[in-house]
């Protein structure tokens, strides 16, 4: 049962069932713990890693189906520095307790490669994270803050 | 002086007697408690120079702040709020959480409530603290152990009571420290900037070189502060020191937790509410990979793993028998009809009774509503969570809860050790909103009882999401009826309201408005559901009922729900001037298109003064939108007006996912909902355009956290009946067919 997975640029062999939940493979196995637990359904995406640059909720996900694949969690999006999603989460004081807001910077971060300058409606289409605090109206400034950069 | 820092002889009058007044008032500082707090929280080089605030040789001034983390920004609120008394470089401030001991039980927050004339019994103690009495922290010492995070008190409380002080009497031993090594008048001496400056010599030295001096000096007992009117750092909405760390993941929360050899814990509590386990069949899981042990509970049964997945799996692979205790019937049906039948009984307790109470009614037109708020569950994302550790008699938890000194109690209490055998780690947590207050701690009996069960091993508990929504403490189910008479100008004559409740008499059923005859009464309704504080606990009905009432009354009279409403508020200057500053930012009365409209409501909770204006439009097909909330808040003044701002726009979030959509129901004693897509949560595509305005006061200082949501619902529901005619009296509004051909 040896899966092998790239998280983060690195190859980990793992021991791990074929249809383990990538989130707590990530959480339990490589012990990389940015990556929350909301629901376990894939409603909330707290749990939002990025598959090949692609947003996607890693609770529901078996880690069969992402072998081959960059995988990328909160920890390895901002390696080499804050990213502008991060700086502008902090320049906006977007997060309250900041619990979802790794697998909200990881949607965000996800919609803006591909689409630069979204319209409220875009974001709102795109990004369906739900954050109990209630941030939303600082991240919809934070994103079009973003959007006029670029 | 501030007119609202009490003298400590206020405290003794403040109903205590003398030797509980010594405690509450003068504990924060004694100087020999100060050794005690180097060993615990100080580390090389710091030294604590009052309770609540250490400062190194380097000059870091480290503010110890004895509430947890949940997001409300007080880790840099209360900071400031110390900093500004002590005159300090905001550069070298830092802060961090207290730990969870006595020595840092937080007695501001007990003399705020001795002050703001809460009366200390049981049935009166506001409910964010009720858990605090089920727990025997009954006697005015132990009252003092606290650490709570709740009530939106931390800066109302533990800022105005506690850190203005702490900061002031830091600053007074400085500057005696630097007069005397000068043999100088210490009168002669200032302080800026995390120096202490002696103009008439040109001398200043830093905080940072006079901290092993003035340790030796007694902190004042009663040191002058600022008024406001001085405040340089108060006041400023400088940026929150936990937010880098929650941009990037490295904020570790009770989910977090990792220790070596650690196991995983997944439960299933009984669906009934009070009901026990008699029996579980483990035949289904015995090749299941993993499993180290099935721990069977009073009231559930734990599956213990290497990894949680698979102790998650397991656990739900089982199905274990329960006695129900009788409610294995109970509807939310049934308990709505008790509700009806206690309110038309013979038993409502009178609370308030004004001029000629229910008689006034007879003397003008009558108008009468029953409004009903269902059960709602908290829904932090971060599900509730403990790990704990049983090695050799002493217990070790790891956890996010909002009072790290209740939970170790009750820890210590679960194990049956004494309080200093158990060491407690406190978490930040994400999302509390009441849920991880003392008294709701099912998590944390339920990670300790399984972790007795494997001595010497950590093991992190986790409630799955559907665990953490079925085994709550609701905010109540609560029923309220109204008669009011309107004279002939459309005035109201009477006001009479009678309300179920799980517990009494409810202050924040008592209304702003000026109306002579009032006759308010309670009917109490009990059921095995398990009730608490959410997010403005009482307010958050009343402001519902109240707010809607007030506002059929304008409509029965013929007014402008705006213009009734000052019309009752001229003996209330700030009620009035927030509702006239939401309406203005508003532009009510101005037109709007079709098919949209606005609704207005006000209300205070938590000594905060909210005025929303919701700007809905509701199209023929019964969809609705809330486009805009413009609101207006009178807490004083904020201390952090971007804080504040946060927590006012969280709060409405709250509140509107709360009107919508939350609704938590009860069918054969069991909650029905049991994740996100049946207890649907506002979402971006869902969230309203959303304005604060912020109105500085001379009025004592309020919170933040909760006074948001109370008037959020209200206005929605008068947006909708402005829209439609439709009343909504039960929430929430996705209940109700809104189409044009049901209006």
């Amino acid at each position: 049962m040896s899966i092998q997975l790239k998280i983060n640029g690195t190859v980990h062999d793992l021991d791990v069932e074929d249809d383990a939940p990538l989130l707590w493979v990530i959480r339990d196995e490589i012990g990389l713990t940015g990556t929350k637990f909301g629901c376990g359904i894939a409603q909330c995406g707290a749990c939002t890693v990025h598959v090949d640059g692609n947003a996607q909720r890693s609770c529901v996900t078996p880690v069969n189906s992402v072998v081959g694949t960059e995988i990328t969690t909160i920890e390895g999006l901002g390696a080499n520095g804050l990213t502008p999603v991060q700086q502008a989460w902090i320049d906006h004081q977007v997060p309250q307790c900041g619990y979802c807001q790794s697998g909200m910077i990881m949607a965000v971060s996800a919609l803006l490669k591909t689409n630069p300058k979204p319209s409220d409606d875009d974001l709102a289409a795109a990004i369906t994270n739900i954050c109990r605090c209630g941030t939303y109206p600082r991240i919809r400034a934070a994103v079009h803050a973003l959007a006029e950069k670029a | 002086m501030n007119a609202h820092l009490p003298s400590r002889r206020m405290i003794l009058l403040g109903g205590l007697g003398a030797t509980g007044a010594l405690v509450v008032g003068y504990a924060v500082w004694p100087s020999h408690r100060l050794e005690r707090d180097d060993a615990l929280a100080a580390k090389p080089n710091e030294k604590f120079i009052s309770n609540w605030i250490k400062i190194a040789t380097d000059g870091t001034i480290t503010v110890v702040v004895p509430h947890c983390d949940m997001g409300t920004g007080i880790f840099t609120a209360l900071p400031q709020m110390a900093a500004e008394e002590l005159d300090a470089d905001w550069g070298q401030v830092r802060s961090e959480a207290a730990p969870p001991d006595p020595l840092f039980a937080n007695g501001a927050l007990a003399e705020g409530f001795i002050l703001s004339g809460q009366d200390m019994t049981a049935d009166d103690l506001p409910a964010f603290l009720r858990g605090t009495v089920a727990n025997t922290f009954r006697t005015v010492a132990g009252f003092m152990s606290l650490q709570v995070t709740g009530g939106s008190s931390a800066i109302r409380f533990t800022g105005v009571y506690g850190m203005r002080l702490a900061g002031a009497a830091a600053r007074e031993m400085l500057v005696k420290a630097a007069a005397a090594r000068w043999s100088v008048d210490a009168a002669s001496c200032t302080t800026k900037a995390s120096r202490v400056l002696h103009a008439a010599s040109g001398r200043s030295l830093g905080y940072g070189e006079l901290v092993a001096d003035a340790a030796t000096y007694t902190p004042s007992s009663n040191p002058t502060v600022k008024p406001r009117s001085q405040y340089t750092l108060v006041g400023k909405p400088i940026p929150r020191f936990d937010i880098p760390k929650k941009v990037d993941g490295t904020t570790n929360y009770g989910l977090d937790v990792k220790q070596p050899g650690m196991l995983y814990a997944a439960i299933k509590i009984s669906p009934v509410f009070g009901g026990k386990l008699t029996s579980v069949d483990a035949a289904p899981i015995a090749q299941a990979r993993g499993i180290k042990k099935i721990v069977y509970l009073n009231d559930a049964v734990v599956v213990v793993a290497d990894r949680f997945w698979r102790a998650r799996d397991a656990v739900a692979a089982l199905d274990p028998k329960w006695d129900n205790a009788g409610n294995g019937g109970v509807t939310s049906g049934q308990i709505a009809a008790r509700h009806t039948a206690a309110l038309r009984g013979a038993d409502l307790k009178k609370d308030v009774t004004k001029g000629n109470g229910a008689d006034a009614l007879a003397g003008g037109r009558l108008v009468e509503a029953t409004y009903t708020v269902p059960y709602l569950s908290h829904a932090p994302m971060e599900p509730m969570n403990a790990t704990a550790l049983w090695k050799d008699g002493e217990l070790e938890v790891w956890s996010g809860t909002q009072d790290g000194l209740g939970a170790r109690a009750f820890c210590a209490k679960t194990a049956n050790l004494p309080f200093d055998k158990v060491t407690y780690h406190l978490m930040p947590m994400g999302g509390g909103f009441g849920r991880r207050l003392p008294g709701y701690f099912n998590f944390l009996e339920h990670a300790v009882k399984t972790a007795m069960a494997l001595p010497g091993i950590p093991v992190k508990l986790i409630y799955t999401r559907d665990q953490d929504m079925q085994h709550d403490y609701y905010r109540p189910n609560v029923t309220s009826h109204f008669r009011a008479a309107l004279d002939g100008n459309g005035m109201p004559l009477a006001w009479v309201n009678d309300y179920t409740t799980d517990t009494g008499a409810n202050a924040e059923a008592h209304i702003v408005y000026g109306i002579d005859n009032q006759a308010l009464r309670t009917a109490k309704v009990e059921t095995h559901v398990p009730v608490g504080p959410w997010r403005s606990v009482e307010a958050s009905w009343h402001g519902f009922f109240i707010e809607s009432f007030v506002d059929e009354l304008a409509h029965a009279a013929g007014k402008d729900p705006l213009a009734f409403r000052r019309s009752l508020l001229t003996h209330a200057p700030r009620h009035l001037a927030a509702l006239n500053l939401a309406a203005e930012k508003a532009g009510w009365g101005t037109p709007l298109p079709q098919g949209r409209a606005r609704g207005i409501a006000m209300f205070e909770s938590f000594q905060t003064i909210v005025a929303h204006v919701v700007e809905i439009t509701l199209a023929p097909n019964g969809a609705l939108k809330v486009d805009r909330v413009v609101t207006a808040v009178d807490a004083g003044m904020a201390v952090n007006p971007d804080g504040m701002r946060a927590q006012i726009e969280g709060g409405i979030i709250y509140g509107l996912t709360a009107a919508l959509n939350g609704e938590i129901t009860i069918d054969k004693g069991a909650v029905v909902q049991a994740n996100f897509p049946d207890y649907e949560m506002v979402r971006l595509a869902e969230c309203p355009q959303i304005e604060v305005h912020l109105i500085t006061s001379d009025a004592p200082l309020g919170g933040a956290g909760e006074p948001g949501v109370p008037p959020l619902a209200p206005a929605i529901a008068n947006a909708i009946f402005a829209a439609s005619g439709t009343r909504i009296r039960e929430l929430p509004v996705k209940n109700h067919n809104l189409t044009v051909a049901q209006r």
